[in-house]
């Protein structure tokens, strides 16, 4: 497996515009003579097919959903970090580069996050631009807030919602292209498989969601922006219909997956409430600003309402432990300290299964300093959405929050050009690995996904599109589509055929308490070993006894969800096995083995590495390779917030 | 917060629309015995189709993605009311602690003439994204906008086009008004656009592609009844409507002054 970064040389400041002045182009006249499929439409997929549509070139995209404007990018709540430095505080690309480097626990690849760190500024410009209604001061400037990691004002923000605007901001652009005819959309479809021709990403298979017709398309490149694989854990902040297929099913054609086990467990999501559960609800981050974590010192207080324990009996836990950064330590590091306070008997709320998980979020201060309207006004859709869910009104008493799988930060691996270990099948936003490391700090989700979107995919596709030439397209009755066409019927049809007696959901459940327990917050190898032991024994238990109703003709949810279910039962291994070899503890991979009393402990000797893994055929155990990280400007640490 | 107690569940009999594209529908009875009450709508809407797969049955498809309220993919009717009872909720923000024990719940999807059901409560909104496609954005090109801090905008401008801008597109509007009238999506987009500095030059040819293509989708026309703002789950109101007139009698007026005017000539 070629790995590859091809980092350019040169200073790091400079290695993006040498890089790019050296990439090769594509005449206007003719890009319209290329076509690109782009599969996702959330922030990186719909600014990517935007943008190469504007370009010139043929584009098509595809999403599940009944519209490009509802891809997940909507939900995210809090912000989007750049390094415009408006606040005069000490901003710079250069102090984005180190927070995102350090965010990642010395775990991402150089060149990728200064770059992304130098494009956050053009991001800004684009969306404001565009119409974006970014929060403003009254005179009229743009207003930032702060985030977990940083120490500086950087996050640009739409009060609760700047995911929704900038994702419709996109939409706006990418719909202005559709209705130009420059790009075809496909919504309601679903990617099952990427065709190889030549060893090269030459097309896609999709399933028209209404009719059920499965259907090959042949390009001449094929971007995935499919998003991340949290609902692997069934439960997550993810929407319902996020998956792992795509990228899996790339995976399975020779495509790197990259540090599958590194996974962000968010700190501010509302607790489980029972077992019917389908969805777990995030709580902005941005929350962290105004509110203080605490649990009762004294687990004998637990049961208590909040209000009747005393200030003095109480422990806020992260000012504590974390006095220079506080509550808005980063996610993997409130979170563990979350978790841990409940390990001890000290959580809050209802206990589900015995256990109470949750701890509190307090605003009383923060309201009787500012007043509940200035609090109303940052965050009252967050407030509202509280109440909704628990029935708590969030302003008279405490929320009561617990950790909650949010991102993922590994992905199919990329090049400097976000290109996979195919040539001609490149991977942006959420689902490539290259930028956040271990784990990701708050508001850099959005700028990753709109600088590979808007920036970075439009000028390296074109470099390799230049390279390949235009003779490049194959028919889609090669013989290759025809056999990637035959092995997604067969997948449908055996799906079909077992006709057991267990629901797709009841798996993706069971897999997700699997993981949960033993590849979730803290991991250890005795428990790892057993995951992977018992998701092998669920996956070849949904192949006997799965039972999908409704057929495959037209629309088809429970023939969706089980495709979606039995390729995350293939995924949940790989993830587990990832998180057993690297032994050490960074970021969000926390494995019980490596710590220092409770802080995680790298071993930069033996895992200063992206691993990365490749398919080897059906049964057999994919093999791992590592592409080093060389650091040239940052020194390795440890990663304090102390 | 009384921590230790068994949850309480309600027994419920629900009215569900069964359809397949095309051909005539109709409500099928079933029951669920015991749904907690912190249970949302859809997680209810999943017990009941969990049962009816383990009965070797098909399940009901209806549309839901992010159930947090902003994809806008829930639509559901509710006891005749578009996302359901609670005024400023999606149906995935929708509890179950809203309804009563051995209550009778009737689910139909969004009916109107625009939005034809394709199975069961999914419905067809493309005419949303047509009427964005004719003229729902301000044209920038990527990588050629000037830096955002050079045009200041008032606060007050900025948090009026929040709020017509936090439309999540879900067509509450549409299947709540008799007209089918899609007028409150469409005026919250234009009120977004147009009443920003970077909105300006396409202020008028905007309005005018806009309410094109809403009458090409087949949505009605606005005749006040108000229920749009009523059932909008995100509480916009009719003044974006207002707004929608406003703009597009004054693109009309422009557009009969240029070319009643001396004829313009092309480009050189």
């Amino acid at each position: 497996m070629n790995l590859d970064a091809k980092t350019p040389a040169g200073p790091l400041a400079d290695k993006w515009a040498n890089h790019k002045a050296k990439l090769r182009l594509v005449n206007p006249a003719n890009r319209r003579k290329y076509h690109v499929i782009v599969v996702g439409s959330g922030l990186a997929g719909g600014a990517a097919a935007a943008t190469l549509g504007e370009l010139g070139y043929q584009v098509s995209c595809f999403c599940y959903q009944d519209s490009p404007r509802r891809a997940h990018s909507i939900a995210a709540q809090g912000g989007i970090n750049a390094a415009k430095n408006y606040q005069n505080d000490g901003d710079s690309a250069r102090r984005l580069f180190l927070d995102t480097i350090k965010g990642g626990d010395y775990r991402a690849r150089e060149a990728n996050v200064y770059r992304l760190a130098q494009l956050s500024t053009s991001i800004i410009d684009q969306c404001v631009a565009q119409g974006v209604p970014f929060a403003r001061e009254y005179g009229g400037l743009l207003a930032n807030r702060s985030f977990g990691g940083a120490q500086v004002s950087r996050t640009f923000y739409a009060r609760g919602q700047t995911g929704q605007q900038l994702l419709l901001g996109a939409y706006s652009a990418l719909s202005r292209q559709i209705g130009l005819g420059a790009v075809k959309m496909h919504p309601r479809h679903e990617m099952l498989d990427v065709v190889l021709v030549g060893g090269h990403a030459k097309g896609v298979i999709t399933r028209d969601l209404v009719t059920g017709e499965v259907k090959a398309h042949s390009a001449d490149a094929v971007v995935l922006c499919t998003g991340g694989y949290g609902n692997v854990f069934y439960l997550s902040t993810n929407a319902q219909g996020c998956n792992v297929t795509a990228t899996w099913r790339a995976h399975r054609r020779g495509a790197g997956f990259a540090n599958p086990c590194y996974t962000q467990i968010h700190p501010t999501c509302i607790p489980v409430h029972g077992e019917d559960q389908a969805k777990l609800t995030l709580m902005s981050e941005s929350l962290r600003n105004d509110g203080r974590v605490w649990v009762p010192k004294d687990a004998a207080d637990c049961g208590r309402a909040p209000a009747d324990i005393p200030e003095d009996r109480r422990d806020y836990f992260l000012e504590r432990k974390y006095p220079s950064y506080g509550n808005l330590a980063p996610r993997d590091i409130a979170s563990r300290a979350a978790k841990e306070a409940c390990d001890e008997g000290r959580g809050v709320g209802p206990a589900v299964d015995g256990k109470r998980l949750g701890v509190y979020l307090d605003f009383s201060a923060s309201i009787a300093r500012l007043g509940e309207g200035v609090i109303r006004e940052r965050y009252g859709n967050l407030f509202d959405m509280y109440e909704n869910i628990t029935g708590e009104n969030a302003y008279r008493q405490p929320m009561r929050i617990f950790p909650a799988v949010h991102y993922t930060m590994g992905g199919l691996w990329v090049d400097y050009n976000l290109q996979s270990t195919i040539p001609g099948l490149f991977v942006g936003g959420e689902a490539n690995f290259s930028d956040h490391g271990a784990n990701r700090l708050g508001a850099s989700a959005l700028m990753q996904g709109l600088a590979d979107g808007y920036f970075v995919l439009p000028t390296t596709v074109a470099d390799y599109l230049a390279g390949v030439g235009l003779s490049g397209r194959p028919s889609v009755d090669a013989p290759e589509f025809r056999a990637a066409l035959k092995d997604v019927n067969d997948r449908v049809a055996r799906l079909l055929a077992v006709n057991g007696t267990r629901t797709a959901r009841s798996y993706h459940k069971e897999l997700g308490r699997i993981v949960w327990d033993r590849c979730g917050m803290a991991r250890d190898r005795a428990g790892l070993e057993r995951a992977i032991a018992d998701i092998r024994a669920l996956r070849e238990d949904f192949w006997r006894n799965v039972r999908v109703t409704g057929g495959a003709d037209g629309l088809a949810p429970e023939l969706e969800r089980a495709g979606r279910v039995a390729d995350f039962l293939e995924f949940g291994e790989l993830m587990c096995r990832d998180a057993l070899e690297r032994e050490e503890s960074c970021g969000g991979h926390f494995r019980t083995e490596h710590q220092d009393d409770g802080e995680a402990r790298r071993d930069d000797g033996r895992y200063a590495h992206v691993a990365v893994w490749e398919w080897q055929g059906e049964g057999a155990v994919q093999r791992r390779h590592e592409e080093p990280l060389r650091y040239e400007e940052v020194q390795f640490s440890t990663r304090s917030y102390k | 917060m009384a921590a230790d107690t068994p949850e309480r569940t309600l027994r419920l009999k629900l009215r569900v629309w069964r359809q397949r594209a095309g051909r005539p529908g109709a409500f099928e009875e079933h029951e669920l015995p015991a749904v907690p009450v912190s249970a949302s709508f859809l997680e209810m809407m999943d017990m009941l189709n969990e049962q009816l797969v383990r009965q070797g049955r098909e399940a009901f498809a209806f549309d839901h993605d992010c159930r947090e309220g902003i994809c806008g993919m829930c639509s559901m009717t509710i006891n005749g009311m578009p996302h359901g009872p609670i005024p400023g909720v999606t149906t995935c923000q929708l509890h179950m602690r809203n309804f009563r024990d051995g209550e009778t719940i009737t689910v139909e999807p969004w009916r109107a003439r625009a939005f034809p059901v394709l199975k069961d409560l999914v419905v067809d909104r493309s005419g949303f994204d047509r009427v964005i496609q004719a003229g729902g954005f301000i044209t920038v090109r990527t990588g050629s906008a000037p830096e955002a801090n050079n045009t200041p905008v008032p606060k007050a401008v900025s948090d009026e086009a929040m709020d017509a801008a936090e439309c999540i597109g879900c067509g509450a509007c549409v299947a709540s008004c008799k007209n089918g009238s899609a007028m409150l999506f469409v005026g919250a987009k234009v009120t977004h656009l147009s009443i920003l500095p970077q909105g300006q030059p396409e202020r008028e040819r905007r309005a005018l592609a806009m309410v094109k293509a809403m009458d090409e989708a087949g949505f009605g026309n606005c005749t006040n009844y108000g229920e749009c703002q009523a059932h909008c789950p995100k509480s916009i109101t009719l003044d974006v409507i207002a707004r929608l007139n406003r703009e597009y009698v004054r693109a009309r007026v422009k557009e009969f002054f240029s070319t009643t005017g001396k004829p313009r000539k092309g480009g050189d």
